[in-house]
C-alpha cells in the first residue's frame, strides 16, 4: 500500500476527531445552568464543585477549557460518576466486554450468513430463492429492532420455552467453567439473532448486487466456457470482485450495530454499556453519558478508518487514484 | 414519470403506504376514535370490536394512540426533511460550484458528519437538555445532511459545465442565479429520492429514543408505545406487535418509494 494514501487517510481523522469533541465540550457548555452542574452533578459540595472548576478550568477563557477538556478525554480521563463515585472509565470498562461480544458475535454472524445468502439469491436471481430473500431482506431492513427482539422473546422464549428471557446469566446457577460458558451462550443466543438479522439484510442485498453484475462479466462466461464448475465459477471467479462492496460498509454497519445493541441490551437486559446508558440517563448521571458517546464515536470512527485501509489493500485502484 | 413510478409493484405499494402515512398523520384528530390519553376501556383488554387493538395497562385505545403517534412521526420526519433539504442543498450547491480548497473543507466536513453517530448524539442531546420534539428536530436535522450534499454536489459538477448553463453564464447571469435557477431545478428529483430514505432512517431514531423512554412525554409516539409493552411482554402480545408494525410499515413504505424514485431518476438519462 503507498504510504501516502495511508498518511492522507489518516489524517482524514483529525476533523472528524475535532467535531466529536467539540460536540462534547459544546454540549456542557450549552447545556441549561452552569457547566460545573453538568460535570459534577447537582448534588455536589462547595468544595467539589470548586475542585471541578479547578480542574477543569471553568474560570478561564473558553479556548483553555476547551484545550484542558481535550487533553482530559486523550488520556482517557473522562470525570468522574456523580451517582457511583468512581472513574467513567472504571465503570465503562466493566461493562464494555458484554457489549464486546454482543456486537462482535453479532458483526461476525451476520457478515457469514449474508454472504451465503447473498450467494443463494444471486445464484437465482429472479426466481423464488431470490425473491424470499429480497422481500425478507426488504422486511427486516424497516423492522425497529425492538419489534424483533420483543416477537423474538414472545415466540421463542416465552411459547416455545427455548431460550432465557432476559439477561446474559442464569442468576440461581450461573454454574462454572465449560457450563458457565454455555449458559452465557444459551442467553446470548436471542440478542445476537435479533442483532445481526438486519445486518444480515444488509449485506446479503449488497452481495447478491455485487455477484449478479460480476456473474454477467465475460471472464465468468470465459470460464463457463470451459467447462468450469458452477461452483468454482461463483466461489473463485466472481465472489472475490463481488465482496469489495461488502468491505466498504463494514465501518457504516459498526456504528448501525451499536446503535443497535443498546436497543436490543435493553428488550433483554443486556448488562453491557447500552444499559449503562440508558441507566446513567435516568439518573441524570452526565459524564457517564458523554464518556460513552466519546467511545462510541472514536469507535466508530477507527472503524471507518480500518475498512478504508482494507478497502485499498484489496482494491489498488484506490490508492492510486 | 409518475406512471412509470407506480406502475414498478414496489413503488406503488411504497406510494400506498406512504399516502396512508400522511393521511393518518395529517386527519389524526378526526381518524382516532378515542382521546389517546383518555381513560375508557378495561385495562389491558385485547383487541375487542371497541377497541379493535385492545387497550393498555391504564385501559386507553391502542389503535388512538398508533393514530396519534403517525402524527408525531410525520411531523418528526416533515420537520427535519425540511432542515436536511436546506443544508445538504447549501453546502452541495457551494462545495460543487466552488470548488478547490472550498470544496476540500466542505467535503472533510462532510465525511466528518458522516461518520458520526447520529443515534447516540440525539440521546447525549436529550440527556444534556432534557427530551423534547424541538431539539430532537434539531439535532437530527443538523447531522442527516452529508447524504444528500453528496447528491447534489454530484449533480453540480456533472451539469456546470453542459451547454445551457454555459449560455446562461454567457448571457451575464450571476452565480447565485445560475446555481438556483439552472443548477438546482435538475438537483430535485435524485435529493427527492434520497430524501425519502432519510426520512425512513429518521423515523427509526425516532422510534429507538421514544423506545428508550427518550421521548417527549407529551405526545404520544410509536416508540413509546412500544417501550410500555415491554413490561407487559407476558400478558399483552398486542401492546409490542401493533405499534411495531405501524412503524414497520411507515419506514417500509418510504424505503420502497425512495427505491423505485431513484430507479426512476436513474433510468431518465
Amino acid at each position: 500500500m503507498t504510504r501516502r494514501y495511508v498518511l492522507r487517510r489518516l489524517l482524514q481523522v483529525l476533523p472528524t476527531a475535532t467535531v466529536i469533541l467539540l460536540v462534547g465540550f459544546l454540549l456542557i457548555h450549552l447545556a441549561p445552568g452552569d457547566p460545573v452542574l453538568a460535570l459534577a452533578g447537582q448534588s455536589g459540595d462547595a468544595e467539589y464543585y470548586a475542585f471541578m472548576r479547578e480542574k477543569f478550568g471553568l474560570d478561564e477563557p473558553l479556548t483553555t477549557q476547551l484545550a484542558i477538556y481535550a487533553g482530559n478525554a486523550l488520556r482517557g480521563d473522562l470525570g468522574t460518576s456523580y451517582v457511583q463515585g468512581r472513574p467513567v472509565f472504571d465503570i465503562i470498562a466493566e461493562r464494555l466486554p458484554a457489549t464486546m461480544l454482543l456486537t462482535g458475535t453479532a458483526l461476525v454472524l451476520s457478515t457469514a450468513v449474508g454472504i451465503v445468502v447473498g450467494i443463494v439469491a444471486a445464484t437465482s436471481a429472479g426466481r423464488w430463492p431470490d425473491v424470499t430473500v429480497s422481500t425478507t431482506a426488504l422486511a427486516l431492513y424497516a423492522a425497529p429492532v425492538f419489534l424483533l427482539g420483543q416477537l423474538a422473546i414472545l415466540l421463542l422464549a416465552l411459547r416455545a420455552g427455548w431460550f432465557p428471557v432476559q439477561g446474559m446469566r442464569d442468576a440461581r446457577d450461573p454454574g462454572t467453567g465449560a457450563s458457565q460458558l454455555l449458559d452465557v451462550g444459551h442467553h446470548l443466543v436471542l440478542p445476537v439473532l435479533v442483532l445481526a438479522s438486519q445486518e444480515v439484510a444488509a449485506v446479503a442485498r449488497l452481495c447478491r448486487v455485487g455477484l449478479v453484475d460480476e456473474l454477467a462479466r465475460d471472464h465468468v462466461r470465459t470460464a463457463r466456457a470451459k467447462g468450469v464448475p458452477e461452483r468454482v465459477v461463483v466461489t473463485k471467479h466472481a465472489l472475490r470482485r463481488a465482496l469489495l462492496p461488502v468491505v466498504t460498509v463494514l465501518g457504516g454497519r459498526v456504528g448501525h450495530l451499536v446503535s443497535g445493541a443498546v436497543i436490543v441490551e435493553v428488550v433483554f437486559g443486556w448488562p453491557g454499556i447500552g444499559r449503562l446508558l440508558v441507566t446513567a440517563m435516568q439518573t441524570r448521571d452526565a459524564p457517564i453519558v458523554l464518556g460513552i458517546f466519546l467511545l462510541v464515536a472514536v469507535t466508530v470512527v477507527l472503524a471507518n478508518l480500518v475498512t478504508d485501509l482494507l478497502y485499498a489493500w484489496l482494491d489498488p485502484r484506490v490508492r492510486y487514484s | 414519470m409518475l406512471v412509470r413510478l407506480l406502475a414498478s409493484p414496489g413503488g406503488g405499494l411504497g406510494a400506498a403506504l406512504t399516502l396512508v402515512l400522511l393521511v393518518v398523520g395529517l386527519a389524526a384528530p378526526l381518524l382516532a376514535p378515542y382521546d389517546p390519553f383518555a381513560v375508557d376501556g378495561p385495562a389491558l383488554s385485547r383487541p375487542t370490536g371497541a377497541h379493535p387493538l385492545g387497550t393498555d395497562a391504564l385501559g386507553r385505545d391502542l389503535l388512538s394512540g398508533i393514530i396519534w403517534g403517525a402524527r408525531t412521526s410525520l411531523l418528526v420526519a416533515g420537520c427535519v426533511a425540511v432542515l436536511v433539504s436546506i443544508v445538504g442543498a447549501t453546502v452541495g450547491l457551494l462545495s460543487g460550484y466552488a470548488g478547490g480548497w472550498a470544496d476540500d473543507v466542505l467535503m472533510r466536513l462532510t465525511e466528518a458528519f458522516q461518520v458520526l453517530p447520529r443515534f447516540f448524539l440525539a440521546l447525549v442531546v436529550i440527556a444534556f437538555f432534557g427530551p423534547g420534539l424541538d431539539r430532537l428536530i434539531l439535532v437530527l436535522g443538523l447531522t442527516s445532511w452529508p447524504l444528500l450534499a453528496r447528491v447534489v454536489r454530484a449533480e453540480v459538477l456533472a451539469l456546470r459545465t453542459r451547454e445551457f448553463v454555459e449560455a446562461a453564464r454567457v448571457h451575464g447571469a450571476s452565480r447565485t442565479r445560475i446555481l438556483l435557477r439552472e443548477i438546482l431545478p435538475n438537483a430535485v428529483p435524485p435529493a427527492i429520492a434520497l430524501l425519502g430514505l432519510v426520512v425512513a432512517q429518521v423515523i427509526l431514531i425516532e422510534a429507538g429514543l421514544g423506545f428508550l423512554g427518550l421521548g417527549d412525554p407529551n405526545v404520544v409516539s410509536w416508540g413509546a408505545l412500544s417501550s410500555e409493552a415491554q413490561q407487559f411482554l407476558r400478558v399483552a402480545w398486542w401492546l409490542s406487535l401493533f405499534p411495531g408494525v405501524a412503524i414497520l410499515l411507515a419506514v417500509l413504505g418510504l424505503n420502497l418509494l425512495g427505491d423505485a424514485l431513484t430507479d426512476v431518476v436513474t433510468g431518465r438519462r
